[in-house]
């Protein structure tokens, strides 16, 4: 079988940084040579670059590249937890910024990024997780909002909100988990919704969701190995949708990502509900030090 | 809007309106990591985007200038935000951005900024926006039928505004084009539990299970209409087990010998659920089993699950599991 060529793909990655507007790199460039974020706004939250306005997914994505380097203490935590806790409607929802676009995914952004913050506190945690509940369909997945389709993506933010807040019992793990592992077509690859086609990224969207409902070995585990490797660029590096497309920093992200929930050798293990390396997350939730 | 977009390019610094503007250029930090290469096009109307931002000027030349930066890159939600303010701030027509979202819809209609402006335009349009917003999901929906935006848009639509009462119609349409469409099932889902004119899930349940078993015989191997049909009886597996429509169906497809997957894990679930199949079942379900399959079990469950573990071999070992937690309490 065809092995991970991680050199390769590090010299990919290393190679967009230089070329692209890359946020994180820019955001840590901040941090390192001015001690405060640049891209902070006065309310707490984050956006997308200098004077863009904040926005409740730049947010996360700062507190997660903090939290990767160990300086989340760089953050005026409480402000950025009151922006988080603040974006909270009166159902439980959450919205994206003060425009008021409500999904799931905003739910999972503020309960991932509350938590990282050891603020979860603010919020009511508890109307929170009955408007995820409310967005469960009928066949054991969730969408966007109540009755929208069952969507791997938002499967993964909704169980992992409900991981995070130690709510996955109130749902039906054996419904969702046949959902899930129908997802693996004869290729061995995962797709996101029935009769879509495979694409590498649903290796960490399904997965994930699996392994926090402790089904993972429902599906056929080396099969998806075996796709994930073939979406390879050996020779130049990075990691496509589908074997032979063009690669690009985000399915090389989810294939590494998705390979490392399958524990393949090598590959530093990673927490399916906040989306970190293990060790940053006990460092972080359990106060283990590495 | 948008009618002026053929007309040639003409730089900011030189438009008589934009005179007494002074752009304002990003600022990347002292020493950026990566220094981006913009085109001088998009640059110069960023400047002078910055430069009205900062001011906060909510004037008719602001707002034109937000077209221009929003065709330049939908993405940028700022711009979006700003547009929004001015707006709200000249009580403009909206209708206008009804072309401008549809306009930027044709580039890419998977942006995130179009819809929600979409849908803070509509709300603000109320009820005489619900024909329009149904006519724009829809021509989105004929490109991509399974359009995550355009249905979620669209359900809120029916939600916020009205206009269920060709929607059912409407999903049959589209179930017609293709009878796998996943999205087209959860909207009639949808429809048939919220739609204020059809009295319910209950109400329903009895003429849609008639439409979902000419689907599934139609194609019994769509996992989109059997998990329907599963969904009829959502809270309620007595009726789901006393219902000899769901058993005889299921008797049906596995007599067919093709595609059986969802017809075997259907008589599982009918099973659990206290369903006592006949002779009949025992002969469909025993002459299912390839070479490979174990041999035959005398309880009719368990010879399901080891067909399924053989013609299903990916998850095979949910059927392993399924067969345990269910048949195997010994």
């Amino acid at each position: 079988m065809v092995e991970l060529a991680a050199r390769k793909h590090v010299q990919f990655i290393l190679s967009k940084a230089k070329e692209k507007n890359s946020y994180e790199s820019v955001l840590m460039e901040h941090i390192r040579m001015n001690g405060h974020t640049g891209c902070q706004h006065d309310s707490g939250g984050f956006g997308g670059n200098i004077g863009h306005d904040p926005h409740i997914l730049y947010t996360l994505s700062a507190v997660q590249v903090l939290a990767l380097f160990n300086k989340v203490d760089v953050l005026d935590v409480e402000k950025v937890a009151n922006y988080v806790a603040g974006l909270q409607n009166e159902d439980g929802s959450f919205s994206g910024d003060m425009w008021g676009e409500v999904d799931t995914r905003f739910s999972y952004i503020a309960i991932c990024c509350l938590a990282l913050l050891h603020h979860l506190d603010k919020i009511n945690v508890e109307k929170a997780v009955d408007y995820i509940l409310s967005c469960k369909n009928h066949d054991g997945g969730f969408g966007c909002t109540p009755g929208g389709e069952s969507h791997a993506g938002q499967i993964f933010c909704c169980v992992g909100a409900l991981a995070i807040t130690g709510s996955l019992h109130r749902i039906d793990k054996d419904l969702l988990g046949w959902w899930l592992c129908e997802r693996q077509v004869k290729s061995g690859g995962l797709n996101g919704r029935p009769e879509k086609l495979p694409d590498v990224c649903y290796s960490w969207w399904v997965l994930s969701s699996l392994i926090m409902i402790d089904r993972v070995h429902w599906i056929d585990k080396e099969k998806l190995v075996k796709f994930i490797l073939d979406c390879q660029d050996i020779e130049n590096g990075g990691i496509s949708d589908r074997p032979d497309d063009a690669c690009d920093a985000y399915h090389t992200y989810f294939g590494v990502a998705g390979l490392s929930l399958l524990e393949y050798p090598g590959v530093k293990p990673i927490d399916p509900a906040y989306a970190l390396p293990v060790d940053v997350v006990n460092r972080i939730i359990l106060g283990i030090k590495a | 809007m948008g009618s002026d977009e053929e007309e040639q390019w003409v730089p900011l610094r030189n438009r008589p309106e934009l005179s007494d503007v002074i752009p304002v250029q990003q600022n990347d930090g002292p020493n950026p990591v990566v220094p981006i290469a913009y085109k001088e096009e998009f640059r110069e109307t960023m400047d002078y985007f910055r430069a009205l931002y900062k001011a906060d000027e909510r004037s008719p030349r602001a707002l034109r200038l937000t077209s221009e930066a929003i065709e330049l890159n939908p993405g940028n939600y700022t711009v979006w935000h700003f547009r929004r303010l001015i707006l709200e701030a000249l009580n403009d027509d909206l209708q206008n951005e009804l072309g401008l979202t549809e306009n930027i819809a044709q580039g890419n209609s998977k942006n995130y900024q179009l819809w929600h402006h979409r849908r803070w335009v509509a709300e603000k349009l109320g009820t005489s926006a619900t024909s329009e917003e149904l006519r724009f999901t829809k021509k989105i929906l004929s490109i991509d039928a399974k359009h995550y935006h355009a249905w979620s848009h669209r359900q809120w639509v029916l939600q916020a505004l009205g206009g269920w009462e060709e929607e059912l119609d409407y999903c049959h349409q589209l179930l017609e084009e293709d009878i796998f469409n996943n999205s087209a099932w959860n909207q009639r889902y949808f429809v048939i539990t919220r739609s204020p004119f059809l009295g319910g899930l209950k109400d329903m349940r009895e003429s849609e299970v008639c439409y979902t078993h000419n689907a599934i015989v139609a194609r019994p191997e769509n996992e989109s209409s059997w998990r329907y049909l599963r969904g009829l009886y959502k809270d309620d597996n007595l009726s789901w087990v006393n219902n000899p429509q769901i058993s005889s169906l299921c008797l049906e497809i596995l007599t067919a010998k093709a595609n059986c997957v969802f017809a075997l894990s259907t008589l599982l679930d009918l099973i659990s659920h206290g369903f006592q199949p006949s002779q009949e079942f025992r002969d469909a379900v025993n002459a299912l089993q390839t070479s490979d399959s174990e041999q035959t079990d005398s309880d009719v469950a368990k010879t399901a699950c080891s067909v399924l573990e053989s013609i299903d071999p990916l998850r095979a070992n949910y059927w392993k599991w399924y067969r345990s937690k269910h048949f195997e309490n010994a």
